[in-house]
Parts: C-alpha cells; structure tokens; sequence
C-alpha cells in the first residue's frame, strides 16, 4: 500500500488516498487477516499443541496451554504401538506409485498427442475431453468390480496396490494439462531434432521432457497431494489387509481404541507431509491451483 | 496410455450403463432386468431424503462457499504488499488431509460434551453445550461449515487468479474517465472474470451433488438420516450389506447422478453462454 508502488489496483491511488475508502478496505483487509489466522492457521496450531499435550489436558480444557507439561510421549506412542509409522510408510509406497504411474501415462501420452500427432490422435483427444466431463461417481462401482474380477486376466487385484496404482493414472486432467503445455514448446526445435537424427524416443527424453519441468512439478505435487488425501478407494480395496492401509483409511479405524492425545498425535504425523511439502513449494502449489482454474475456465 | 485409459476409464463407463440393467452377486453370471433397477431406486424412501439432502447440502454450500471466497479474493487482490501471506494462510486447510480435516473438527471442535472447542467458547458467554452434529437440524450445516473450511482455499486462489488477470490499464481508464468504485467493479471486473465465476459455480454444484466423506466420517448419514447423501446411498446400496447384492441399484443411481449432472451442465453452459466473455 505505499506510494511507490505504480500499478493501480480495483482502487486508484487517489481512492487510496481517500480516507474513507482506505479506512474501509484496510479495516476490512485487517479483519480478514485475523480471521485468515484464526480459520486457516489456527486449526493447524491446535493440532499440533493438542499431539503434544497430555489426554488429560485436552480432554479437560481443549484450549489451555499445557497446564500440566509437555508430552512428547504421544508421538513416540503414536509412532510405534499404534502402527502410525507402518501406515506412513503405506502411504508414501502408494503415493510414489501413483505418482509415478500418473506421470508416466500423462507425459507419454501428451508426447505422442502433442509432438508426434497421429491420424487418430484428435480422436483420442476428444475421448479424453469427455471423460473430464465424466462425475467420479459413476466410476465408482464398475471399477471395484473390475478390480475384483478383471476382464481376460483371471486373477484379482482386491488387497494389492495395483489396484490403486493403475487407475490413479487414469487422469484426463494430467494429460490435457501436459498438452497444453507441450503446444506451447516451439517446434522448430523438433524440426532440428529431427533433422539431427533423433527419433521419438531421443525427442522425449533429451528434449521435451527437460523443457517441460515446470509443468512436471506442477503435476506431481498435486499427484502426490491427492494419493495422501485419498480415503474411498484404497477404503474399498484394502478393506481386509489393515496393515497394508494408507493413514487415511487406518486414522478413523484406530480412533475407537486410541486416547485422544495419541491420536492427535497420529493425525498430526498424517498431516506433516502435505503440510511441510506446502511450506516447501508454496508457489508451485499456488500457480498450480491458478493453473487449474485457468484449464476449467 | 490407451491401455490405462482404456481400461480404468472407458470400460468402466461403458460398463456402468451395463450394470444398471443387470443384476448380479459375482459369482452367479448376471442377468438382464431392464429397468428394474432404476424402479428400485426411484420406490425407495431412502432415494427421496438422499436427494434432499444432497440439494441440501448443495444450497448450503454455495451459501457459504461462494460469496465468502469471492470477496477474501478481492481484498486480498488489493494488498500489495501481503498477498503471499494471505494466498498461503487461505489455502492452508487445503493440504490437511480431509479425513484428519475431520476428525479433528468431529471429535474436538463439534465434541458434543461441554469441553468440545466450540462449547467451550460458547460456554464463555452461558450458552450450550450443543450436540452439533447429534441433532437433525445442526448436522448438515455442521458437515458444510467444515467442508468449506477444508475446500475454500482452493476457491480463493482461483478468484485471486483471475481479479489479478484483469488488465490493470483498464481500471486506470476507468479511473481517469472518472468512474466510481462501484461502476469499476461493476463495469470491469464483474465483466472480465464472469467466465471463471460461472466454471466456478458450475463445478461447485458439481462437487457438492458427489459429497461423500463428510457425511461417510462424521455422521454415516445419521443422525435419522439426516446427512444420508446420494454417493452414500450409493455406497449403502452397493457395499452396505452384503458386497454385490446392490451393485445393480448402485450403477442405475450413479447412472442418474451423473446424466442430471451431464444435463444440468450443458443446460448451465447453454443459458450462460451469451453473458460469458471469455
């Protein structure tokens, strides 16, 4: 809000310099400040006290600041009776293959329809169009059958994470969005590639793909954001394999017999990762969220 | 890539529109019923509440979650110098996994006792507790408070996105033609992110007809089914008793979700397309 900055806003800077307006809107920005602090951080905060803090304490007095100390012990509790390190692990495993699955499908898949453009592509495009317009819901119930009796393959892949892998990968969304991106790379450059001899498989790897890193990290944050948060699909699944459950499915199961400070403690651990990756990468998760918007819009 | 596509995307939607017309258990091959499963569905009671309160639902959730996000955007678009620190406060509910999401607003915020959070302030002024999500009228407004919190964030960026994608040059034309604050916004920026704000209320309607976890984890659609929702009928039909009874019912009522949704969308695009911009 100072003097020097030049670009105008919604308001002028002779609107800025009415006292009136700028009394209303810094007020109205000030509010909205606390209660962006309130809503959005606050939550988090009180997680993290409430992991740390006593049962006793939080059962008494939820909004007390360790009035009987610090415990540490929950997390450790958490850690290794509860099993919590066991399902982060389950977690990372299938948040890296459906990571992996998703950015191999979407890459590939954005090459041959972006750079290589076979006579059938625009027909495959518009397939995929259409399943962006397709609910999630309907995918629901065919696929669990499918996954439990597999067409062709006699064998089901109900309680493996194959059965989450491969389906993660079908992502209309993660191809359109590499497209998009790989429209926009000059193709003069495939032209000389080309001419210097490279094939398709040199193209992809020596060329497109360390041209397209931005959009990469875009899509695997957002890949691996969305296997952490995931809770139907890998509920369905793994319903019999508890041990082999991600920590958003096991969370809900173990509450019944845990203490409320050691679950705290459990969700908090659940949380780290997402957490800390947006602390890290704040502004590939913020264009990435003005990315998306862009795409529907 | 065809492979993955073809076969966790197309086939399963080509074999939705199948299912809906057969009735099978796995084991016994299926058999051919017509349309009975969608009679099914439409004679039951529980069809009627689940619609309801997923229109309900909905409602609520564009109540809160569409002026409120639209109007953070625009004060913060006119920070200058916090921006960053708004956009990373507003989307910080976003990456919390929905189910801790939830469970820490079920068991510490709605905590229906007298130490639950939110009793806990309002006991600081003699009132409660409440059992939030014990009784019929609070659950559902409960579960959207919640919801919005955790997807708002998300919301906000896009809003953010597209004020700051308005050419500034225009609000200075506007200004030095003289126009007030109010013809501004209504003049400039109304016009010029009209297209985002319609995608947004579209998608929004979209997402809430599909809401699943929030009722799933917090209530199971109780209390009376009060938070029963159409995916959790869905769910109910097809894995709530005994697995493979209901696939039947539940592909015809997924059937129908998503052609009122494929209607309503092309209706919605169709009527909004001469008043979009973009």
């Amino acid at each position: 809000m100072s003097s020097e900055e030049k670009t105008g806003g919604l308001l002028s800077h002779n609107e800025w310099a009415r006292r009136d307006l700028r009394w209303l809107f810094g007020s109205a920005q000030a509010l909205l400040f606390v209660l962006l602090i309130l809503i959005g951080l606050g939550p988090v905060v009180w997680l993290a006290k409430g992991a740390i803090t006593p049962t006793i304490d939080t059962l008494r007095n939820p909004l007390a600041l360790f009035p009987h100390g610090v415990a540490w012990s929950n997390l450790t509790e958490a850690w290794s009776q509860v099993h919590v390190g066991r399902y982060f692990w389950n977690t990372v495993v299938l948040a890296f293959g459906s990571w992996l699955c998703q950015i191999v499908v979407a890459t590939t898949g954005a090459f041959v329809l972006s750079v290589l453009r076979p006579a059938w592509g625009k027909f495959i495009y518009w397939l995929l169009l259409g399943t962006l317009f397709v609910p999630a819901i309907v995918l629901v119930v065919p696929l669990y059958i499918e996954i439990v009796h597999p067409p062709l393959i006699r064998h089901s892949f109900v309680e493996s994470y194959w059965a989450i892998w491969l389906p993660a990968g079908a992502s209309a969304f993660n191809v359109v969005l590499m497209k998009r991106f790989f429209d926009n790379l000059p193709r003069e450059l495939f032209e000389a590639a080309k001419i210097d001899g490279a094939g398709p498989v040199r193209l992809f790897f020596s060329i497109v793909l360390p041209l397209s890193k931005p959009i990469l990290g875009v899509v695997s944050i957002f890949a691996i954001l969305a296997e952490w948060k995931n809770f139907l699909w890998p509920f369905l699944v793994l319903t019999n394999s508890p041990d082999r459950q991600p920590l958003s499915v096991r969370l809900p199961a173990i509450q019944p017999q845990t203490q409320i400070g050691v679950l705290l403690a459990s969700m908090l651990i659940a949380s780290l990762v997402p957490l800390i990756g947006f602390l890290v990468f704040q502004r590939t998760f913020l264009r990435g969220t003005g990315l998306g918007g862009a795409l529907k819009g | 890539m065809l492979v993955i596509f073809t076969a966790f995307s197309w086939y399963p939607i080509t074999r939705l529109v199948v299912l809906s017309l057969q009735t099978t258990n796995l084991v016994d091959p299926p058999s051919w019923v017509g349309l009975q499963n969608f009679r099914d569905v439409l004679n039951d009671p529980l069809f009627m509440t689940a619609l309801k309160n997923t229109a309900y639902f909905a409602l609520l959730a564009l109540l809160f979650g569409f002026p409120i996000p639209l109007i953070a955007a625009v004060l913060i678009s006119e920070s200058r110098r916090f921006r960053g620190a708004y956009s990373a406060l507003a989307y910080l509910p976003v990456v919390i996994p929905p189910v801790v999401g939830v469970m820490l607003w079920r068991y510490v915020f709605y905590e229906p006792s007298s130490v639950g959070l939110f009793n806990t302030v309002l006991g600081w002024f003699h009132m409660g507790p409440y059992g939030w999500l014990q009784s019929t009228g609070t659950a559902m407004p409960a579960l959207v408070v919640e919801s919005t919190w955790a997807n708002a964030g998300t919301t906000v960026i896009i809003y953010l996105a597209a004020l700051m994608s308005v050419d500034r040059d225009l609000y200075d034309a506007a200004s030095v033609d003289g126009a007030s604050l109010w013809r501004k916004v209504w003049h400039v920026t109304v016009p010029q992110i009209r297209g985002v704000l319609l995608v947004m209320f579209m998608l929004q309607i979209i997402g809430t007809a599909q809401v699943f976890l929030e009722p799933y984890l917090f209530t199971s659609g109780g209390p009376a089914n009060a938070t029963l929702t159409l995916l959790l009928l869905v769910y109910q039909y097809a894995f709530g008793n005994s697995i493979g009874v209901g696939f039947g019912q539940a592909a015809a009522l997924s059937l129908m979700v998503a052609v009122f949704l494929a209607i309503f969308s092309l209706v919605f695009l169709r009527l909004t397309r001469s008043w979009s911009t973009t």
